[in-house]
């Protein structure tokens, strides 16, 4: 048995703690498991095209990068520029934060720096559709102050994050 | 077009596919989990009333929900007309976005558990920075 979980992937171990969770509550509560499942499946209605995009962002990554001169041309450039454009691309990426995760860890694979990798993740939140509905709730200016602070954040925690993994390496 | 190039990359992104499906289906249901049980009307209900405090409060709200960011502005305008502090709402709509402990598994297990950590405590409290200086320069104007 304990060879049984041994052996067992971190994804499928995931995948079965939550699939108790839904049995538990399945037989405790029936209608709220219920809403869950149908939340489940919008959800999964609306992230399929999203992901798609992801999987054939990566399918082109995969065919015109060359993952070594990849590697070595971030290490070398590692500065503002790539900065800017792990900004850009937080901002510009859609879709939830997990469905970018692949290809992040596929990105980490290939040599990117954490840091790069966190103020892309935090750019997520920099969302250029959402905005008018941002600014209705609570205005422009607030709406600018934010995500300029944000931008300027996310940058702070990628030398951070990198600074404290770097130490403990 | 070289044909072996296309079939090589088809393969890696293939494998990408293979090694994040179930996490991936893990988290959705995760997130629907949460989304059903944590009704809107419970946000309002447990806010103090003093700023700091509410930020906080605002940023572990934030940081366990999760969905659709258009929902945290959905739910953080109701909680300001409900006389919520600016910065407690601001850190709420922050850490909903930037700190994610639903997606926290899939993100240590595709990311490292370092990362992953690190990240989401960092994010934690810059949050509450953040909106703080939103706050005050907003007030500035």
């Amino acid at each position: 048995m304990k060879d049984l979980i041994k052996k067992t992937s971190g994804s499928v171990k995931l995948f079965i703690i939550v699939a108790l969770i839904y049995l538990i509550f399945g037989i405790l509560n029936p209608p709220a498991i219920t809403k869950a499942f149908n939340t489940f499946l919008k959800i999964s209605w609306g992230v399929i095209p999203v992901l798609l995009i992801v999987f054939f962002l990566m399918f082109i990554t995969n065919m015109f990068v060359n993952a070594k001169k990849f590697t070595k041309e971030l290490e070398h450039k590692a500065g503002i520029k790539n900065y800017i454009l792990a900004i850009l691309l937080g901002i510009l990426s859609a879709g939830p934060i997990y469905m970018w995760y692949p290809l992040l860890a596929d990105m980490k694979e290939h040599g990117v720096h954490d840091s790069l990798i966190a103020i892309f993740l935090y750019n997520r939140a920099v969302k250029i559709p959402l905005l008018p509905m941002m600014i209705y709730y609570f205005g422009t200016p607030y709406v600018i102050i934010l995500s300029c602070l944000m931008i300027v954040a996310s940058v702070i925690n990628g030398l951070i994050i990198d600074k404290i993994l770097i130490t403990q390496k | 077009m070289n044909f072996k190039a296309v079939k090589k990359s088809a393969l890696q992104t293939l494998n990408s596919l293979k090694r994040s499906i179930l996490i991936l289906i893990s988290v959705l249901l995760l997130v629907s989990f949460m989304i059903s049980a944590i009704p809107k009307e419970f946000y309002s209900k447990i806010f103090t009333g003093n700023n700091l405090i509410d930020s906080l409060i605002g940023a572990i709200i934030g940081s366990i929900s999760a969905g659709n960011p258009i929902n945290s502005y959905i739910v953080g305008g109701e909680l300001l007309s409900q006389g919520i502090g600016l910065i407690a709402v601001t850190a709420f709509i922050l850490t909903w976005v930037t700190v994610g402990i639903v997606q926290l598994p899939a993100e240590s297990l595709m990311l490292g558990k370092k990362f992953a950590i690190y990240r989401n405590i960092l994010s934690f409290i810059t949050a509450i920075v953040v909106s703080i200086l939103t706050v005050l320069i907003l007030q500035l104007f």
